[in-house]
């Protein structure tokens, strides 16, 4: 395992470290020590290793990940994830605003609550929360899963196109266009592998889906101001 | 961009240290705002006596003979402390309209930034640190204060364009965002008679709230009805003689993270600005919701009120 003071060696040094990192490495597994809430910790990796964040992080913290496992054992500045392409982010406490945002790839696990805009233009990301989620979350989403546990605040999913949403408590509001959807087999069975993935103790049929009522395809001049 | 910070101590035993916590706290915050930082500081107050913070941009002649002259025109005691471009004077409390008359009408090259009972405001143009070293911020003793590093986006570089503002006695507000509205607000609040020194979008926000109170709001009521008439983006944080609050607009872009431990309840844009505090890695860390006025007393329990 290799160990890294982002303290004592900077950003710098330990982003370049990660992005030399190939498939065949052998230093697969890293531990960031003393995180200290510091900006695009982990950001742009492409290879297949375990980064263990011991702490919390600011802004954009493993943003445009590949292949990679990034776990923060804290919470989760602005843009944790975002625009991810594929891997897995793992974040313990909650996350800020724009959780996971134009990810088109990937599973972005979050065990805490994460704020407003969560999965903001999602382009085939999953997202998986245990606990609540904020404002405009989904916003213009277009395709992958967003799962909440908890409650879901105002305009959930506003002008959203093919992303699927799940919430299990309740939502505060539904966005411009999004509508509450059937709940079949087929996304019973979804469901149940994007639970088990999060690690979530949740059972798929306490889940309302919500997806697009497609009225925003088109141009319709009723919807001009 | 901007950065915010506030500290409220619940435990009077970190008195002593507040100044280097907050001051930390302040230069953390450099890279949101590197063009002016500004702090407000309660360091507790003397029955009685009022204190009124100056600033003048040629201190050697305009603090000269100051509080002499201030002492003939008031006919009492001043006290006067110097710390570089800003001076505190302290006199008795009912001789506050009289005081800031005679500075009005005969001392032009000065300016008050803060006046009430125990409220200091320093402010001044260049780099967190450079501000805080010039001020001597670390060896302050307080109960509560506020801290604001600058990004300008609305108006120029200027000290009076650096926050905190001063909104009333012992009162005060920092900005995160841009008002978007605030040149009509501040034609109408002319129109109104309230004072507006600057072009800056702030300054319109804290004449704002100036006014709700002048005209019968409580400060929770004036930051309620602040989420109706300023448009544009905002996280306010206040200060108070007892305490601080904070409100972010409905759409809550612009950042906030609060820490509350035993010890202190304290906020900062990121959560960088409170990683060095005690005890943070216990501490109840959270994020404020929007359009939520949330309030921190010494003398009242902690309120925290949804806007309809």
């Amino acid at each position: 395992m290799q160990s890294f003071d982002l303290e004592a060696e900077g950003l710098r040094a330990l982003n370049s470290a990660l992005h030399a990192q190939s498939a065949t490495t052998n230093q697969t597994v890293w531990d960031i020590l003393n995180p200290k809430g510091a900006h695009a910790i982990a950001v742009g990796l492409d290879a297949p290793i375990e980064v263990n964040v011991k702490g919390s992080t600011g802004y954009y913290c493993a943003g445009m990940n590949k292949q990679a496992t990034v776990h923060v054992h804290g919470s989760a500045g602005p843009g944790v994830a975002e625009n991810m392409m594929s891997g897995t982010v793992v974040v313990e406490g909650d996350a800020s605003q724009y959780a996971g945002a134009t990810g088109n790839g990937g599973t972005l696990i979050i065990k805490g609550n994460a704020s407003s805009r969560c999965g903001i233009s999602m382009k085939g990301i999953d997202i998986i929360v245990h606990g609540n989620i904020g404002h405009m979350s989904a916003f213009m989403a277009q395709s992958g899963n967003l799962v909440v546990c908890g409650d879901a605040g105002d305009a959930l999913g506003d002008s959203l196109y093919e992303a699927r949403l799940f919430v299990r408590g309740s939502v505060k509001s539904l966005g411009a266009d999004c509508i509450e959807k059937e709940m079949r087999p087929e996304h019973i069975t979804l469901l149940t592998e994007l639970l088990e993935r999060g690690g979530c103790d949740a059972k798929p049929e306490e889940f309302k889906r919500y997806g697009s009522a497609r009225q925003l395809y088109h141009f319709n001049i009723d919807n001009a101001y | 961009m901007c950065g915010i910070v506030g500290l409220f101590l619940k435990d009077a035993t970190l008195a002593p240290d507040f100044g280097t916590m907050l001051t930390d706290m302040l230069i953390t915050m450099t890279d949101r705002g590197p063009d002016s930082a500004g702090i407000a500081i309660y360091g507790g107050a003397d029955e009685g006596t009022a204190k009124l913070t100056v600033q003048s941009d040629t201190p050697e002649i305009s603090f000269d003979k100051l509080a002499k002259r201030l002492r003939k025109a008031i006919k009492g005691k001043v006290q006067m402390s110097v710390k570089d471009t800003h001076a505190v004077l302290e006199f008795r409390a009912d001789q506050m309209t009289a005081a800031r008359a005679f500075l009005a009408e005969h001392t032009p090259d000065i300016r008050v930034m803060s006046h009430g009972s125990t409220l200091e405001i320093y402010k001044e143009v260049g780099l967190p640190r450079s501000v805080a070293d010039r001020f001597d911020l670390r060896r302050m003793r307080g109960t509560h204060g506020i801290g604001h590093t600058r990004m300008a986006t609305e108006s120029a570089v200027t000290t009076m364009g650096a926050h905190p503002f001063n909104t009333g006695p012992d009162q005060c507000l920092v900005h995160n965002g841009s008002l978007s509205n605030h040149n009509a607000i501040r034609r109408k609040l002319r129109h109104l008679g309230v004072h507006i020194e600057t072009e800056n979008d702030t300054e319109v926000g804290a004449a704002y709230l100036t006014w709700k109170m002048q005209t019968g709001s409580t400060l929770g009521e004036a930051l309620t009805s602040s989420l109706r008439d300023l448009d544009g983006f905002f996280t306010f944080v206040v200060g108070t003689k007892d305490g601080f609050g904070v409100v972010r607009d409905p759409i809550a872009c612009k950042p906030a993270v609060m820490a509350e431990t035993d010890q202190y309840v304290a906020f900062g844009s990121e959560y960088r600005a409170l990683v060095n505090l005690p005890g943070i890695e216990d501490a109840r860390v959270w994020e404020p919701e929007p359009a939520t006025v949330y309030f921190w007393s010494h003398g009242a329990a902690p309120t925290t009120k949804k806007a309809a």
